[in-house]
């Protein structure tokens, strides 16, 4: 796992050099011009901030029935990338409805459920961090439930009558702006996977480190 | 089955009987309720009620008590020492869940039989124009908060900090459940209520609730392993 960290890492510093020059060179839209650029950032992180929660309920899940610490640390991880990934698309949301809406905040379901998702994992750091002894096994209940909002997240934009786009836009698009969108997704996609690697390893080394510790104790 | 509903009856009559006893947590909530009502009658209330701002105090209000509520009974169990022996009860973990959350679902009850009149004096809120609506966005909002609720705050009965870590965790994943409280109650506080959306907004409510239902028997064992 660890031997993935530096090519992975490569690869998605190249695309994230690469990519402002391919943003650069996609067409414009036709009514927001220059803003909806801003999409190339905001669409993969929301997406990825959506299915990291969802993997991290799962594993979750499988660490509460099986207990293996791998499991947890994994799940910590993908916590942590989630919150890291949401902030990365609450931030450029705004900038970008700013423009396209002229506001910076709307509460409509979509916006409304997204934050909600980044809250119940701010929530769960908080609890690793100060829930003292056992707090890894009630995050990994709260995870559970932070899955259980994503569907919502997905579906709130198509079932409410909402100003933020449908999740049908990307399937339908144009390959001029469908190409800088999927490789904008692979760079945020190869960082995601660099990151969880990185911190992975940083768990097991500091398990292994503890228990280094405690037979010296001994 | 009639073994897990005999637990859940042993739990619930336990709890009512210690509370029958003191009164203590149906009191403080009740008052605390009050008080919340009473702040938000001066912050909002200037020479009439501003617009439907009676559905969002009426569910901020349940909120508060109930997270209150629920901190106060499992501190219970902990200053007794009797959470371990509950959960060291040869019994089905889940059966110990459901009579819990009975017994927060029934003193919330009692909360709300005070809080929704009082609301609905104070700001001037048709509450009991359309009772069974009402009722069933009470009775399906409460279940979704307390169903949650009742799990979170008996796995952080042994945390560090728990005090400020179980409104930090219950109120984000909560929200939606107050979100459909608070707009299928203005739905029907609207000057014609929309009785199809408040309907809608029930029908959500009752998905979280399952889901949420679903979810908190399935994890409160694992949950509760030490």
């Amino acid at each position: 796992m660890r031997k993935a960290f530096v090519p992975l890492l490569g690869a998605a510093g190249f695309i994230f050099l690469t990519a402002p020059i391919i943003i650069a060179r996609a067409p414009f839209e036709s009514t927001m011009g220059l803003v909806q650029k801003i999409f190339y950032f905001h669409m993969p992180p929301a997406m990825l901030m959506l299915l990291s929660a969802i993997f991290c309920g799962l594993v979750s899940g499988a660490y509460l029935v099986t207990r293996r610490p791998v499991l947890d640390w994994t799940a910590s991880a993908a916590a942590e990338l989630t919150v890291l990934y949401g902030s990365i698309a609450l931030v450029t949301g705004p900038l970008w409805a700013r423009k396209a809406w002229g506001v910076w905040w709307q509460w409509d379901a979509r916006l409304t459920m997204s934050l909600l998702m980044w809250m119940i994992f701010v929530a769960y750091l908080l609890l690793r961090r100060y829930g003292g002894n056992g707090s890894e096994t009630l995050a990994a209940g709260l995870a559970l439930f932070g899955m259980a909002t994503s569907p919502f997240v997905y579906l709130s934009v198509n079932l409410w009558r909402t100003v933020h786009p449908l999740t049908s836009v990307v399937p339908t698009l144009p390959v001029d702006f469908a190409f800088p969108l999927w490789y904008a997704f692979t760079g945020f996609l190869l960082m995601y996977l660099a990151l969880m690697t990185l911190r992975v390893t940083l768990e097991r080394q500091r398990a292994a480190l503890d228990q280094l510790f405690l037979e010296s104790d001994e | 089955m009639t073994a897990f509903w005999r637990v859940v009856w042993i739990v619930v009559r336990k709890d009512l009987a210690i509370e029958a006893r003191s009164r203590e947590l149906l009191n403080t909530t009740v008052f605390f309720a009050l008080s919340c009502v009473i702040i938000f009658a001066v912050s909002f209330v200037r020479e009439k009620p501003l617009g439907d701002a009676a559905a969002g105090i009426l569910w901020v209000a349940i909120a508060f008590a109930g997270t209150l509520a629920l901190g106060r009974t499992f501190e219970r169990e902990r200053y007794g020492d009797t959470l371990r022996a509950l959960l060291l009860a040869p019994s089905d973990r889940p059966a110990i869940y459901v009579g819990k959350l009975i017994g927060i679902l029934s003193l919330l009850a009692a909360t709300e039989i005070v809080l929704v009149p009082l609301v609905a004096l104070l700001f001037q809120a048709g509450l009991f124009s359309h009772p069974l609506l009402m009722g069933a966005l009470l009775i399906f909002g409460t279940i979704g908060f307390a169903s949650v609720g009742t799990l979170f705050a008996a796995m952080l009965a042994r945390a560090r900090s728990r005090d400020v870590l179980l409104p930090i965790l219950l109120y984000p994943v909560t929200i939606p459940v107050m979100i459909a409280g608070v707009k299928g109650t203005s739905a029907l506080l609207d000057a014609t209520p929309q009785l199809q959306m408040a309907g809608m907004w029930i029908l959500l409510l009752v998905c979280f609730d399952v889901v949420f239902l679903t979810l908190s028997l399935w994890t409160f064992d694992p949950l509760m392993t030490e």
